[in-house]
């Protein structure tokens, strides 16, 4: 059984990102990049179903630019076996980024394609539904857990309310919660020799897809900022402030 | 041109949200058709019926619904599709596990969680944790979108609107007014299971008018219980933590604020032993005022919030219970 994981190449999650003075968008030149922390969950879920005996081979993949091979090398010293860059210049959308990876799970055949439930640029949380729609495959979002028995897996979903679980039958398309595991540490040794396997590199447009962007981006702009309020002394103090606002503390 | 809301509901009740989606609907000023998919739903039914602003009801009632897989909600969605130019829900799991599919199968771009409606068109939402706002303009000739709920004031009840019903066999038919489609057969690749609810006696977290959050620092699920319930009881709050919390096992999955869990805009919001990444003050920078209670004075919290208090949470909070009539 191969597992095929989709890997994307985002701002680190601990930057404040800028937008360009003109708001014609983000300014992310010289930011620090890394993986999406969900793909690393989607990756390490493959790779401990790997070392269960369960899965053969983890393929990470990679829909973007040229500079995306560093989350392909950081995806082979985690211990995937092989990477593919799917590459392209183009603002790629989720429906685009969807029909590539279709491409590569017809050429590949995997019975587990696993991702991130989301990307944290856009936030979008589209591309694993859209890949199972167009695979016509079943998809178990969120997922915080997953059990493979024979041809199916069972997959809990961390859905508002509660967790939900699911049967689906192989082969299946996966979006990762963070919950769904705490992912290794890549080692120095283990990223050094990741720099020298081979990743195998698409061009985007020998699939013959359509990756026009169908959003068009307008303007971004800066959210308005909370103010910071003031620092009050003692819990007394605190209440007291708390009743100046009519209503708040109503009744109590 | 029409506009389809799917709406979310348990069997019994209607999510609340839908009435939030029904008044962002009418943006488009077009006759607003609801699609209540479940099985023998006829509570729903009613109350999606009742909403000001609703043309239809569109009732697709079928076993295999009564558990509602996202395959089967984006076969319905297209197999009705047609002569809809907006389809839309409000931001949940559940809108968010079913429309990107509907999206594929439409070959259509979905709009996530839209903070406001600009144009036709044109859409205001969010992206890197909230810290950008972008408006983006589709070019779809099918608009498929959620809607962030908390934006949109809910859609007043008291209407009587016209009932409509989809269903499995043309035998299965209920309601009155009945236009009768076939609902497509169930998707065989998937299938429910089981699911745990968390039980609680307290308000809902997305629309409780005070959010009492706990971070790490509560140190167990014990702790988080024994400090927050009693006053999250006085004051009829609900309870919410951060994620740190929440994969320490000392709060459910489903009371986790912030980018990756719930958004949540209460007139209060009381964050306890919380730091305020970004990735949490994504999920409660709308509230009105927000109570910061952390022994570190440098705690990035306290730059969102309106009232800080550099003190042990352990002392405070039982003080402020206590205080507390
Ligand atoms: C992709 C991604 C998504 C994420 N999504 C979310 C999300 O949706 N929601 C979320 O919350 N986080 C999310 N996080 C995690 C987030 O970055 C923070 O790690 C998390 O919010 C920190 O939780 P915390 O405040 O409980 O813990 P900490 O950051 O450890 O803070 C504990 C705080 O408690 C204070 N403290 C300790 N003891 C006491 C005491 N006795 N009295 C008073 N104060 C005390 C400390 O001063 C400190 O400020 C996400 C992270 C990533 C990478």
């Amino acid at each position: 059984m191969n597992i095929l994981v989709a890997v994307k190449r985002v701002v680190d999650y601990n930057i404040k990102v800028r937008i360009k003075p003109d708001g014609s968008d983000v300014d992310i030149d010289g930011v620090k990049m890394g993986i999406n922390p969900f793909d690393e969950n989607a990756l390490e879920e493959a790779l401990r179903l790997k070392e269960e005996g369960i899965a053969t081979e983890v393929i990470a993949v990679s829909v973007g630019t040229s500079a995306s091979q560093d989350v392909l090398r950081h995806s082979l010293a985690m211990g995937a076996d092989r990477a593919i860059l799917i590459e392209s210049n183009a603002d790629l959308q989720p429906l685009a980024v969807a029909k590539l990876l279709k491409s590569i799970v017809t050429r590949e055949q995997p019975s587990l394609i696993i991702l991130g439930k989301q990307a944290i640029d856009d936030d979008a949380g589209q591309t694993g539904q859209m890949l199972a729609a167009l695979l016509d495959y079943p998809q178990g979002t969120f997922a915080s857990a997953l059990e493979i028995e024979g041809n199916e897996i069972l997959v809990t979903r961390e859905v508002d309310g509660g967790t939900e679980t699911l049967t689906l039958a192989l082969p299946a398309v996966i979006t990762a919660d963070l919950r769904l595991n705490e992912p290794r540490f890549v080692k120095l040794p283990n990223l050094m020799m990741a720099r020298k396997k081979p990743i195998e590199t698409i061009n985007a447009a020998e699939f013959g897809v359509n990756l026009d962007a169908r959003l068009k981006l307008i303007q971004v702009a800066e959210p308005a900022v909370r103010k910071a309020g003031i620092k009050v002394g003692s819990v007394e103090e605190l209440i007291n402030k708390l009743r100046t606002h009519n209503g708040i503390l109503e009744g109590v | 041109m029409k506009i389809l809301i799917l709406a979310e509901h348990d069997g019994l009740q209607l999510s609340p949200s839908v009435r939030q989606a029904v008044t962002a609907a009418q943006f488009w000023n077009s006759p607003v058709h609801v699609l209540v998919a479940g099985h023998n739903a006829d509570a729903v039914i009613q109350q999606a019926a009742s909403i000001h602003g609703v043309e239809r009801v569109i009732h697709a009632n079928a076993a295999h619904l009564a558990h509602p897989l996202a395959e089967d909600i984006a076969n319905l969605i297209v197999s009705i599709s047609e002569g809809y130019e907006v389809i839309l829900a409000a931001h949940s799991s559940f809108s968010k596990n079913a429309l990107p599919r509907v999206a594929a199968l439409l070959d259509v771009a979905m709009i996530s969680d839209v903070l406001e409606i600009k144009a036709e068109n044109t859409y205001v939402r969010s992206i890197y944790a909230g810290n950008v706002l972008t408006t983006i303009q589709s070019t779809d000739a099918v608009q498929l979108l959620t809607v962030h709920g908390s934006n949109f004031a809910a859609a007043s009840l008291g209407a009587n609107n016209e009932i409509s019903s989809t269903v499995i066999a043309s035998t299965e038919i209920v309601g009155s007014e009945i236009v009768s489609t076939e609902t497509p057969a169930a998707f065989k690749k998937a299938s429910w299971k089981s699911e745990v609810r968390s039980q609680s006696d307290r308000p809902a977290l997305g629309s409780a008018k005070i959010v009492i959050s706990g971070g790490r620092s509560l140190g167990s699920a014990e702790s988080f219980e024994e400090v927050l319930s009693p006053l999250a009881s006085k004051l009829g709050a609900a309870l919410g933590a951060t994620r740190a919390a929440v994969d320490a096992g000392f709060a459910p999955n489903d009371i986790q604020v912030g980018q990756t869990g719930v958004v949540v805009a209460p007139e209060l919001y009381i964050a306890v032993g919380v730091s305020g990444a970004i990735q949490h003050t994504y999920g409660m920078k709308d509230s009105k005022i927000v109570v910061a209670i952390n022994q570190d004075p440098d705690a990035p919290i306290f730059q969102v919030a309106d009232y800080g208090l550099v003190a042990d949470l352990f002392d405070v909070i039982p003080a402020l219970t206590a205080a507390i009539r």
